[in-house]
């Protein structure tokens, strides 16, 4: 499997020092059964649960329960926790079961990773993991600062507010990916 | 034409009790894992799919995202227009939404994740993904320290609060509906014959 990937992209760094992600394995299954499993999976939690599908809020909750267990008082006077008591909610339940579904995708499809760093960024970035945690957990951070800003992330403006023809939504993802795009190419390609 | 899910409130206050009652928690748990599910099936748990979609060279993140919208925007406009469901919109900040769509277009290029593909990456054993996701609760921390001076500054400019484009537009919904569910059905044609990934 992992021979397969390497042997392409070893021709490809010697000829360029840019990485090509199609030397990669893609999904397994066709985006669009997937996009429309998705697309039904929302009819589904708007009629059952009254929820639209979102991730991010799931972090905040979890940055509020931290903070309620660091510093009680100061986390109660912040105006987003005022606003938004972390709380297991359903959405929490939901990205907590998300990860459990990718776990039985995975098994199933015989495609369980078990690795600390993908192919692709190893090919660009090297060996390091410190590289590699310190960049993601930098990356992480903006994002969850900017869906906070934006109200919501790649699920939650990207498909849910989108689907539901919110401009703001409609906005969000369309800076979102140009904000990921100019980020993207030169950390990848340049 | 009457449109009865209008005469709907748009959302429900919450209880302030810390835990969710169980049954709306199974409801989580059960559409959570499908979601996981798909997820990762689609291969938009995988760093360079995600990545790739961001260097214009894999399209997989725009397909599944823009086939997910037709259908579900057809099948939610349809059950609100009978009023079997609530719409769920959150507001149009247009300050907001283009600083922190771009921020967070930026933060996703360096993880190479989203806060919805992070969990299912982690869950198809990509442990990275964690790294990652700490990140998502300190930013998410940083923010809430940041939020009351947000209030009354970028979160106001441009504050449209809580609209539809077809309203926003005074088109029909139906109609509007129809001719998005159109639109993105040919560039979805078009995205196939160009990009076959």
């Amino acid at each position: 499997m992992s021979g397969l990937a390497v042997l392409p992209m070893s021709v490809a760094v010697a000829a360029e020092p840019g990485v090509n992600a199609l030397n990669y394995p893609g999904p397994a299954w066709s985006p669009y059964v997937v996009g429309a499993g998705i697309g039904v999976l929302s009819w589904l939690t708007f009629y059952f649960s009254e929820k639209s599908i979102g991730a991010s809020s799931f972090y905040a909750h979890i940055a509020g329960f931290f903070g309620k267990l660091i510093a009680p008082r100061h986390t109660k006077s912040l105006a987003y926790f005022k606003a938004k008591p972390p709380r297991v909610s359903w959405g929490f339940a939901f990205v907590v079961a998300t990860i459990v579904g990718g776990a039985i995708a995975a098994l199933t499809g015989g495609e369980f990773a078990n690795e600390w760093l993908p192919h692709m960024w190893e090919a660009r970035f090297g060996e390091s993991i410190v590289l590699r945690a310190a960049i993601g957990f930098g990356g992480g951070l903006l994002m969850a600062f900017g869906a906070r800003l934006a109200g919501g992330c790649t699920s939650g403006h990207g498909i849910s507010g989108t689907l539901q023809l919110n401009p703001g939504s409609w906005i969000t993802v369309i800076c979102l990916f140009i904000g990921g795009i100019a980020v993207a190419i030169p950390l990848f390609t340049l | 034409m009457t449109d009865a899910g209008k005469a709907l409130p748009q959302s429900v206050r919450q209880p302030v009790s810390p835990v969710a009652e169980a049954p709306k928690l199974m409801t989580g748990v059960l559409f959570g894992l499908a979601f996981g599910f798909l997820l990762q099936k689609g291969g938009v748990g995988k760093f360079n799919v995600l990545i790739g979609q961001l260097l214009l060279q894999d399209f997989t993140v725009a397909k599944v995202m823009l086939t997910a919208i037709v259908v579900g925007m057809i099948g939610v406009f349809t059950l609100h227009h009978f009023g079997k469901v609530k719409l769920h919109l959150k507001p149009t900040r247009i300050g907001a939404n283009i600083i922190g769509g771009l921020l967070f277009g930026a933060g996703f290029a360096l993880l190479g994740y989203c806060p919805g593909t992070a969990a299912a990456a982690l869950g198809q054993g990509s442990w990275d993904a964690l790294f990652g996701m700490a990140g998502l609760v300190a930013g998410s921390w940083v923010f809430a320290e940041l939020s009351a001076s947000f209030k009354g500054t970028i979160e106001k400019w441009g504050d449209f609060g809580k609209v539809t484009l077809p309203d926003l537009l005074h088109v029909r919904r139906g109609v509007f509906v129809t001719i998005v569910a159109v639109l993105l059905t040919v560039g979805l044609f078009a995205l196939e014959r160009v990009f076959p990934r």
